[in-house]
């Protein structure tokens, strides 16, 4: 495989609005694709993913409790969501993707269609 | 012929705009790193009763959490394992940006901090740290008689 697998698209012409980009972690094995998203104070609910042909689309919004009358001093986190769009290549199956979130981190599993996996070709000895 | 291209010292204005950016930005490096983007990242905010610390560190065990408050000062220390890189030998690892390892974050809180008085939540991988402060220094109405 090459680095083309799984293409960050920087922009997002569609959808404007500002958004944090979260730091992402993507393994490959012979399988198919592992992704892991940190999205902190992102809940189940406010999580949205969207997969558009070979497009796949991590959207969510952090859910702070904030109590009446609270007056910023220090923010490092300056945006209430998170955006993150990335394109996947032929071989990865986008109609098979799983997703679980758990502690604010996003784990994408994305298999390889099954044409495009490993097999081992048997040798007839002549 | 050129000087009236140049009115005044170019290098001079470009060092001048580059100092005003790293004062803006904060960019001049400490030895423990950038002040700015630790992990995890921090926002801080305060009330007249309470002072509200919100710690982004998703992925953790809040067991393995050590946060601490001592004369004032808070700190949220752990650690988180990398990833698991695939069950087989053969990943590949194609984007690593998480943050894995050690980390320690230390604030200094207001003097008025009740150390008595912490409510530590930890939720969707946020960390909720809420410190009250003394009654004495919340702001009351004074009747008139």
């Amino acid at each position: 495989m090459n680095d083309q697998t799984i293409r960050t698209r920087s922009s997002d012409s569609a959808n404007p609005q500002p958004a944090l980009m979260p730091p992402v972690n993507v393994v490959e094995d012979a399988q198919g694709i592992t992704l892991f998203a940190d999205l902190p104070g992102v809940s189940k609910d406010s999580l949205h993913l969207n997969v558009e042909t070979d497009v796949v689309t991590i959207e969510g919004q952090i859910d702070l409790e904030v109590p009446e009358g609270l007056e910023v001093t220090h923010a490092e986190v300056s945006m209430p969501s998170f955006r993150r769009v990335f394109t996947l290549s032929k071989e990865l199956d986008a109609e098979k993707i799983s997703a679980e979130l758990k502690d604010g981190v996003l784990k994408l599993r994305i298999p390889k269609a099954e044409h495009a996996q490993p097999r081992r070709i048997p040798v007839d000895a002549g | 012929m050129y000087r009236t291209l140049f009115p005044r010292d170019v290098f001079a204005e470009l060092d001048r705009l580059q100092s005003q950016l790293q004062t803006a930005f904060d960019i001049s490096p400490s030895i423990r790193g950038l002040a700015r983007g630790g992990f995890p990242a921090l926002n801080v905010g305060s009330t007249s009763k309470s002072v509200e610390v919100y710690a982004f560190a998703p992925g953790l065990d809040p067991s393995q959490l050590d946060v601490q408050l001592e004369k004032g000062v808070l700190t949220i220390a752990g650690e988180r394992q990398p990833t698991a890189s695939g069950k087989d030998g053969d990943a590949t690892i194609h984007i690593d940006e998480r943050f894995s390892g050690r980390f320690r974050r230390v604030i200094s809180l207001p003097d008025d901090v009740d150390p008595n008085g912490v409510t530590a939540l930890y939720r969707n991988g946020l960390l909720h740290i809420s410190v009250r402060r003394h009654e004495a220094s919340q702001p009351r109405r004074i009747s008139i008689q």
